[in-house]
C-alpha cells in the first residue's frame, strides 16, 4: 500500500493548487453559486482543455488520461480546497464510474470519450424521494419497448440534474424487488417525457434537482437486471472520491482559522497566544490529519482493487464527514461574529460540509455498513 | 569513491552478516562486531561507529539484520536516548566512554529529569548540582523514572544556578548510580503496578568530565533527549517487540535482556486501550447486535485505523528522507484518543462486568486492567495538553507566550510546596 505520494504526484497536485487558486477564488465561487446551474460553463471548458481533468482516471481506450485514482483523489481534494464549482463529481466521478463498472465495452468506447473530454456532462440518477442511498430502494419502472425502454418514475438529489445532459438512470423491471431486476439506463435530458425540476440547496455551490420520468426514452446499459452490484460499486468509489474532496476542504478551512487567529488581536495581543486557541488548533490538526490518511488510504486500496474496499469506502466517508463538518465549526467559532456573516467566506465551506456530510450517507450509515463488510468478511473467513 | 546505491549495500552488508553471523556467540562478542564493522549504527557518523548513511539506506541494513534472523544493536530505551544525546552533544570524551557500552547493551541507563515539583514543567527542576573540589555534589529528588533499579548510569537534569532565569541555569549530568548517594524506590501506580521508581540524591558525586554541553546549557541537551523520546513513541507505538524464538546462545541472551527491559512495561498493551480486543469481546458477549454498541465501535475503528495510517505516513516520509510533515506529531495524541475510546466501548461491551477486577473479571482481569490503566497515556511522556501546545508552536507557529515570571532569577519564581 502506498503511504506517501510519488513527487509525479506531488507535483500534479501542486499544479492543481496553483491552477484552482486563479479559476476558483472565493469571488468566482460567489459568482458561479448565485446562477441556477451553478457552474460557469468557460471555467468548465477552460479546465478541460488546459488539464483534461475529466478524463484523468478514464482509461486510454477511452479517451482519458489513463490515471488511477490516487490522481483522482488528489483532483478532488485539490477541487474540494478551491471549492471549485463544476459538475465534475457527477460527470467524471458518478457517471464516468458507473459506465465503467456497468457498460460493454462497445458502449464505453462510445460514451467515456465525451466525458473525458468534457463535452458530456453526465450524472447518475438513482436516489428516490425517500432518500435512501442504497440501489436496491429503486421504484422507477423501465418497460421494454422494442430494442429500446421507457421510464417512469420520480428521481431526487439529482446532482447537477438541472444542468447534465446525459442521464445514467437506475430502474427496475416490473415485478422486481431488492438488489434483482435492476439496471442501468442511458437518458437524454432533451428527451420526450424528462421533466427537471431545480430544488433549493442548503449547499449553494452544489445543485440538485428532482426529474421525473414517464414513458420517457431509454437505452440499457450493460447487461438487463445486473446494475445492483455494479452501482454499489459505484457508489463504493463515489464515497472514497467525495472523502478525498471533503479532506481538501478541510484543510483550507483549518488554515484559514490559524491565519486568522494570528492576525486576529483582542485584549491587546493576538488571539493566538491564548492556549485555548492552540489546543482547539492542535485538534482540528489532528482530525484532518486523520481524516486525510483515511481518505488517502482508501483511494491507494481503490487504485489496487483491494477487496477490503467495501468497508475502507465508508470508513474514509464516515471520517471525513466528521472532520470536514467539525472543522467548519471550529472555524467559524474561531472567527467569532466575523464568521457569522454573509461576507466571510468561511459559510461556503461550511454549507459545503453540511451537504457533503448527507450526500452519499451520512456517518452513521457508513459506520452501520463499514461494520457490516467486516463482520461479513470474518463470517466468510470462519 | 563510488556512490552508494540500495542494491550494492544490501548485497555488501548481506555477504557481511553471512559470513560473520552466529548464534551461538555471545550478545555482547557479537554486537562489538557487528559495530567494529560499522554495520551496528549505520546512520551514525563515520567517527563515531556508523558509515554517516542516510534514513533510507540505514533501514536497508536493519531489514538484512532482520531477514537473516541475526540480532542489532541495543537501542531502545533510555539507554538509546542516551546514545542519541551523547551523540550530538557529549564530548569526545563521554562518546568514547559510553557510546560503544550502550549499543553492545553491556551498560543500562535510566532518565532523570521529572520531579515531584516539575512534571511538564521539566524546566522547574530543584534537584541541585553543586561544585565543590573539583567535582559536582547532586542533592534531590527524581520520579517516574523506569528502570532505575537496573541502571548503571543516569542522565540528570540538575540546576547549577539559582540567580538567573529556570531555563539557563540547569545542566546535563551522566550520573553513576551505583553509589551510596543514589537511593532507588519504587513507586506503586492506581493500577497496582510499580513500573518506575524515586530516586533520591544525597550529596552523590558526579565528576566533572560527566557535564554534557555547556554548563548552564542542560536545557538544550534535555530537548534533544526529549525529541528522541516523541519520535521513538510514535516509531514503536504501544506494542512491545518481543523477540522471535529462536535456537541459540545469542538469541538465549537476547530474550534475557528483553525481559529485563520489557519488565515495566508488561502493561502498556492495556495502558493502551487493546482495541485488538474490541470486535472479539464485542461478539462473545452479543453486544455487538446492539446498534449503538456498533457505532461506538465503528468510531473506536475508524480512530484507531486512521492512526494507525497516519503514523505509517510519517514513518513513509521519514524513510524517504523527505521533510517531516505535520503527522509526524500526532501519534502521541491519537494514542491518547484511541485508548480513552477504547475504555469507554470496553465499559459498554463489559456492562456490569465492568465493576470486577482480576480472575472474577473478563478475560482475567486484562479488561480490568485496561480499565484503570489508561488515564496513564494522556500523562506519561507528555501530557495531552503539553503535546497541544507543542503542536500549535512548532507545527503552526502560533507564537509563544512569555509571562513575567519566565524572566525572573529562578529563587524567585513561585514553586510547588512537597512533603
Amino acid at each position: 500500500m502506498q503511504f506517501t505520494f510519488t513527487h509525479e504526484q506531488e507535483e500534479f497536485r501542486m499544479v492543481l493548487r496553483r491552477y484552482f487558486a486563479e479559476a476558483s477564488p472565493p469571488a468566482k465561487v460567489r459568482r458561479a453559486m448565485e446562477t441556477e446551474a451553478g457552474w460557469d460553463a468557460a471555467s468548465w471548458r477552460a479546465m478541460n482543455e488546459q488539464l483534461g481533468l475529466c478524463g484523468v482516471a478514464v482509461p486510454e481506450a477511452y479517451g482519458g488520461q489513463g490515471f488511477g485514482f490516487v490522481e483522482l483523489g488528489i483532483v478532488l481534494e485539490e477541487m474540494g480546497r478551491a471549492l471549485f464549482c463544476a459538475p465534475y463529481f457527477a460527470s467524471a466521478v458518478l457517471a464516468a464510474n458507473a459506465i465503467l463498472n456497468t457498460a460493454t465495452e462497445t458502449q464505453k468506447k462510445v460514451l467515456l470519450p465525451g466525458i473525458a473530454s468534457g463535452e458530456t456532462i453526465a450524472t447518475l440518477v438513482w436516489v428516490e424521494s425517500g432518500g435512501d442511498w442504497s440501489p436496491s430502494a429503486t421504484d422507477t419502472i423501465a418497460a421494454p419497448s422494442g430494442p429500446r425502454f421507457t421510464l417512469s418514475g420520480t428521481k431526487h438529489f439529482v446532482l447537477d440534474g438541472a444542468s447534465a445532459d446525459t442521464f445514467l438512470v437506475l430502474a427496475r423491471a416490473k415485478g422486481t424487488k431488492g438488489d434483482t431486476g435492476l439496471s442501468l439506463f442511458l437518458v437524454r435530458s432533451n428527451a420526450q417525457g424528462v421533466t427537471r425540476q431545480p430544488v433549493k440547496t442548503l449547499d449553494p455551490t452544489r445543485k440538485l434537482a428532482r426529474i421525473h420520468f414517464e414513458n420517457a426514452q431509454a437505452d440499457l446499459i450493460g447487461e438487463e437486471g445486473a446494475a445492483a452490484a455494479a452501482t454499489v460499486k459505484t457508489l463504493q468509489q463515489a464515497a472514497i472520491a467525495l472523502a478525498n474532496e471533503m479532506v481538501g476542504g478541510a484543510e483550507r478551512l483549518r488554515e484559514s482559522a490559524l491565519e486568522f487567529a494570528k492576525m486576529r488581536v483582542q485584549f491587546g495581543r493576538p488571539i493566538a497566544l491564548f492556549q485555548s486557541m492552540k489546543h482547539k488548533q492542535a485538534e482540528m490538526l489532528l482530525d484532518v490529519e486523520l481524516a486525510k490518511s483515511a481518505a488517502y488510504y482508501a483511494a491507494a486500496a481503490a487504485a489496487e482493487g483491494d477487496p477490503d474496499l467495501p468497508a475502507l469506502a465508508s470508513l474514509a466517508k464516515a471520517s471525513a464527514s466528521e472532520a470536514y463538518l467539525q472543522t467548519a465549526i471550529h472555524t467559524i467559532q474561531i472567527h467569532g461574529g466575523i464568521g457569522f456573516t454573509w461576507d466571510n467566506d468561511t459559510h461556503l465551506w461550511f454549507k459545503r460540509a453540511k451537504s457533503s456530510e448527507a450526500f452519499l450517507g451520512d456517518a452513521s450509515l457508513h459506520r452501520e455498513q463499514m461494520m457490516r463488510a467486516w463482520d461479513d468478511e470474518k463470517r466468510e473467513r470462519a | 569513491m563510488s556512490e552508494i546505491t540500495e542494491s550494492s549495500l544490501r548485497a555488501e552488508v548481506r555477504a557481511w552478516l553471512e559470513a560473520n553471523f552466529d548464534p551461538e556467540l555471545g550478545l555482547v562478542e557479537w554486537r562489538s562486531k557487528l559495530i567494529d564493522a560499522g554495520w551496528g549504527a549505520p546512520g551514525w557518523p563515520k567517527a563515531w561507529h556508523g558509515r554517516g548513511l542516510a534514513p533510507a539506506l540505514a533501514s536497508v541494513v536493519d531489514q538484512e539484520i532482520r531477514r537473516i534472523g541475526a540480532v542489532g544493536v541495543a537501542s531502545a530505551g533510555p539507554r538509546g536516548l542516551a546514545a542519541q544525546t551523547l551523540l550530538a552533544h557529549g564530548s569526545d570524551y563521554l562518546k568514547k566512554k559510553f557510546l560503544k557500552r550502550s549499543l553492545t547493551g553491556e551498560d543500562a541507563w535510566c532518565q532523570l529529569f521529572s520531579e515531584p515539583g516539575s512534571g511538564s514543567d521539566l524546566a522547574g527542576a530543584m534537584t541541585r548540582a553543586d561544585f565543590k573540589d573539583g567535582e559536582w555534589i547532586v542533592n534531590g529528588q527524581k520520579v517516574w523514572t523506569t528502570s532505575a533499579h537496573h541502571a548503571d548510569w543516569g542522565f540528570l537534569l540538575a540546576r547549577t544556578n539559582f540567580d538567573v532565569p529556570k531555563h539557563q541555569g540547569l545542566s546535563y549530568f551522566i550520573i553513576d548510580m551505583r553509589q551510596n548517594g543514589v537511593t532507588v524506590q519504587p513507586l506503586r501506580q492506581m493500577n497496582g503496578h510499580a513500573s518506575f521508581n524515586q530516586v533520591f540524591f544525597t550529596d552523590a558525586v558526579v565528576p566533572k568530565e560527566h557535564l554534557v554541553g555547556e554548563l548552564g546549557g542542560g536545557w538544550a541537551v534535555a530537548t534533544t533527549t526529549l525529541m528522541h523520546e516523541r519520535r521513538g513513541f510514535d516509531a514503536a507505538g504501544a506494542r512491545g517487540v518481543v523477540p522471535p524464538k529462536r535456537e541459540g546462545r545469542i538469541y538465549e541472551e537476547e530474550r534475557a535482556e528483553a525481559a529485563v527491559a520489557m519488565e515495566p512495561y508488561k502493561w502498556y498493551p492495556q495502558r493502551a486501550g487493546r482495541v485488538d480486543l474490541i470486535l472479539k469481546r464485542a461478539k462473545e458477549t452479543g453486544r455487538i447486535k446492539d446498534p449503538v454498541v456498533r457505532q461506538e465501535i465503528a468510531k473506536l475503528l475508524i480512530l484507531a485505523r486512521s492512526a494507525e495510517w497516519t503514523a505509517r505516513r510519517a514513518r513513509a516520509a521519514m524513510v524517504e528522507g523527505r521533510p517531516p510533515g505535520p503527522e509526524g506529531s500526532l501519534g502521541k495524541l491519537a494514542a491518547s484518543m484511541v485508548a480513552r475510546a477504547c475504555a469507554r466501548v470496553h465499559t459498554m461491551i463489559s456492562g456490569a462486568d465492568a465493576m470486577l477486577s482480576g480472575a472474577d473479571s473478563p478475560m482475567d482481569g486484562v479488561i480490568a486492567e485496561v480499565l484503570v490503566s489508561v488515564p496513564a497515556i494522556s500523562i506519561a511522556g507528555g501530557t495531552d495538553e503539553i503535546q497541544k501546545n507543542i503542536i500549535a508552536e512548532r507545527v503552526l507557529k502560533m507564537p509563544r507566550e512569555h509571562t513575567s515570571v519566565d524572566a525572573l532569577p529562578f529563587k524567585d519564581v513561585p514553586k510547588n510546596v512537597i512533603g
